[in-house]
């Protein structure tokens, strides 16, 4: 089983990206089980049909301790097992610890265990890599696989540059790499080119880049993947095309995140290219 | 009369626990980690943890317990403990050079996420952990589970320190869950006469029942030694005894090393012991010896002399869930009724299994996991017992609804010889069944009518 961990700025498109992408893999045939690591609990929204599902922490201060798998997980599109951890509303407690609750209710409930028979289990995190609770999906014998979701603009990059540093500190001393980075397009000028620049500096490459599209938005508001809610548009082929390379990716890396000012030369370089 | 607020009338709570029958995991895990040789544990949290599980052992030990910590202040909470962590192992081995240091976490460094076996990677990888020298973890939150899970938690870490070399020991690793000590030496006592060789892990036997020689020994000489952790995956099989604190461990070992295991109660009574006993005589191949035959004989014999006191007495019970399965089932079969029993452990399973051996008893029987003693308290206020078994914070009750009482479980703060008598084993037996009939008959003599006094019982 491969398992894959999402990251990226708040708001860059993670939990739709990695729904859509998920339809393609279900395509594809794979057996896939998406656990939703943000406190907002919506990452699993277009697979479940807009489905509010309880999560594993509602479930686990309701019902007490003794939760079995069943309670915790639900079906959504293509059979795949949708996973909502959940934690509190904001500004109170600890979502952190949310997320290594939960993630460690599963292992215990044996969600991960062969004869479940996955061959992907995805980690939808939220923006950054912000206290140790957010970093449990990359901790050894978890997600071994990264792939960040970014675009051209500013935030989003020196985001994906801090995950890529906290990447690092997991991989000196375990299984964790970077698979590459996911192109969420905001049309931003040279993006494309921009972003596979980036990549380079990082040591990984651009993986995909999906083209800022309306029916994007159109499926979203019919709580459905694109795939599921009109498989004959174009943007469907992106994420069939985003599925089959991550499904024949092996080049997994250990980042090698830069410098801010370097950051900034490479915004220089190329979102001023237009201008001048 | 100290606990005169509480109420007969039973409310539901969900959101309070009043005098709670459990406490930290943390405190399980150091006490697990004793039974190992050379062991030092090593609390990761801030120093008032690490100082209240250690007095928290050395009041029911009554033994000095050495443990480090990782002392987190403020920044070490804001930053995560790495920085601490590693300083700590290496000033551990510089300093005291114990064989294993047994790590486990606190609520705080579980909070802020620290992780563990990545520290550990990272002392390894700079060379921080010498040659020969081992560093375990377990994760031990207090926000879940109980001091008992904190003990099967350690225990599994110790099982992850097999390293089978693929040929046979010819021995059986036996997990004797949380025991005394001397109930540790009980063990090893009935498996030697019974002439299986094993490997017992932890065990706390000579580390807090040691005698006073004048000589300060920082590691005393008993314990699970890191040569015997090792070689349990060469092990023909494993004997855990107690569901919650023993079967992660052999689990452990079956699905990493493919050394069966079988999961017994703790052998606390006759029949749990007569289990335990077959399950040895099955492995070595042997007929019961004679010594142990003659053991069991006697306890047969003092149950059947004062069945006639024991018959329909009514007994409260608060412990641990491996042990108050044991003591229900040996209550039963002496025809006393168990009829109010909590753990402060969590576990559907406890009050399954509770229901199945009070079955055929004929009576209601209250069985809570996840209770508090607040609870035991009110159903003895509804139904009053003629017993209370269990741990030192059952004084108040017995005080306040003059109660026989026998101390047994965990802590024991004000009494002594737990840690010195076993209750294990049918020699076990006979001296729990010394000290139910003691208090009973104690009772009888006070209550009775100068008439009924008798001099004979």
């Amino acid at each position: 089983m491969r398992k894959v961990a999402i990251y990226g700025k708040g708001g860059i498109g993670k939990s739709t990206t990695t729904q859509n992408l998920v339809a393609g893999l279900v395509e594809l045939g794979r057996k896939i089980m998406v656990v939703g690591c943000d406190p907002k609990a919506d990452s699993t929204r277009l697979l479940l049909g807009g489905l509010a599902q309880k999560s594993v922490l509602d479930t686990l201060r309701e019902e007490g301790e003794d939760v079995e798998l069943d309670d915790i997980r639900k079906r959504g599109y293509g059979n795949t097992w949708c996973v909502e951890s959940g934690g509190p509303e904001p500004g109170v407690g600890c979502a952190g610890r949310g997320i290594i609750t939960s993630i460690n209710m599963l292992e215990s409930l044996g969600a991960y265990e062969e004869s479940e028979g996955l061959d992907y289990a995805f980690y939808d995190v939220l923006g950054d890599v912000v206290c140790g609770g957010f970093a449990m999906p990359i901790r050894d014998g978890k997600a071994e696989e990264i792939y960040i979701v970014v675009s051209g603009e500013m935030m989003a990059m020196y985001a994906a540059n801090n995950i890529s540093k906290g990447i690092v500190k997991f991989a000196a001393s375990g299984s964790v790499r970077l698979g590459g980075l996911i192109c969420n397009s905001r049309a931003v000028d040279n993006e494309a080119e921009m972003i596979e620049k980036f990549a380079a500096k990082l040591g990984t490459k651009m993986i995909y880049f999906v083209p800022r599209n309306n029916d994007v938005q159109r499926a979203e508001i019919n709580r459905k993947t694109v795939l599921e809610w009109n498989p004959e548009v174009p943007q469907a082929d992106v994420y069939r095309g985003l599925a089959k390379a991550i499904d024949g990716n092996k080049d997994l890396v250990i980042p090698t995140p830069m410098e801010i000012e370097v950051l900034e030369e490479l915004l220089m370089e190329y979102g001023l290219m237009e201008a001048v | 009369m100290l606990l005169r607020h509480t109420p007969t009338e039973i409310t539901e709570r969900t959101a309070l626990t009043i005098n709670p029958a459990k406490t930290c995991q943390p405190i399980g895990a150091m006490y697990a980690a004793l039974g190992v040789h050379g062991c030092l544990p090593h609390s990761h949290g801030s120093q008032g943890c690490c100082a209240y599980h250690r007095s928290a052992l050395t009041r029911h030990y009554k033994e000095p317990i050495s443990a480090t910590t990782s002392s987190f202040t403020e920044g070490a909470s804001v930053f995560g403990g790495q920085a601490n962590m590693l300083q700590a192992i290496n000033n551990i081995f510089t300093v005291y050079n114990p064989e294993v240091i047994a790590i486990h976490t606190t609520c705080l460094s579980e909070t802020i996420g620290d992780d563990l076996p990545q520290m550990k990677k990272k002392a390894h990888a700079e060379g921080t952990i010498p040659e020969g020298k081992y560093v375990i973890s377990a994760s031990t939150p207090s926000y879940a589970g109980s001091h008992v899970t904190g003990f099967s938690n350690m225990v599994k870490s110790m099982a992850e320190m097999a390293e089978p070399k693929g040929k046979k020991n010819g021995k059986v690793n036996i997990i004797p869950g949380w025991v005394e000590p001397c109930d540790m030496e009980e063990i090893k006592r009935l498996t030697a006469i019974i002439g299986v060789k094993t490997i017992l892990f932890p065990d706390t036997s000579g580390v807090l029942n040691g005698p006073l020689s004048g000589e300060y020994k920082m590691f005393p000489d008993g314990g699970t030694t890191v040569a015997e952790l090792q070689s349990t995956g060469d092990s023909l099989g494993t004997l855990a005894l107690g569901e919650w604190c023993s079967a992660d461990a052999a689990r452990t070992l079956d699905t990493k090393h493919k050394v069966p295991c079988s999961i017994l109660d703790m052998p606390f009574g006759l029949m749990a012991t007569d289990r335990f006993i077959d399950a040895l005589r099955t492995i070595a191949g042997v007929t019961i010896p004679e010594e142990i035959a003659y053991e069991r004989g006697q306890l047969v014999d003092m149950i059947s002399d004062m069945h006639q006191y024991l018959y329909g007495k009514k007994v409260a019970l608060v412990g641990d869930p491996d042990q108050l399965i044991a003591m229900t089932e040996f209550l039963v079969s002496m025809d006393m009724k168990p009829i109010h029993i909590v753990t402060g452990t969590p576990g559907n399973k406890f009050e399954k299994r509770i229901k199945e051996i009070t079955k055929d008893m004929g009576c209601e029987v209250n069985v809570r996991a996840k209770g508090d003693m607040f609870l035991l308290h009110q159903w003895i206020k509804n139904e009053p017992v003629d017993l209370i078994i269990g741990n030192t914070y059952c004084k108040y009750i017995a005080r306040d609804e003059d109660i026989p009482y026998v101390r047994w479980g965990f802590p024991i703060l004000d009494r002594q010889g737990h840690q010195y008598f076993p209750t294990v084993g049918y020699k076990g037996g006979l001296r729990l069944l010394e000290k139910i009939l003691g208090v009973l008959l104690d009772r009888k003599d006070r209550d009775d009518s100068e008439t009924k006094f008798e001099l004979v019982l």
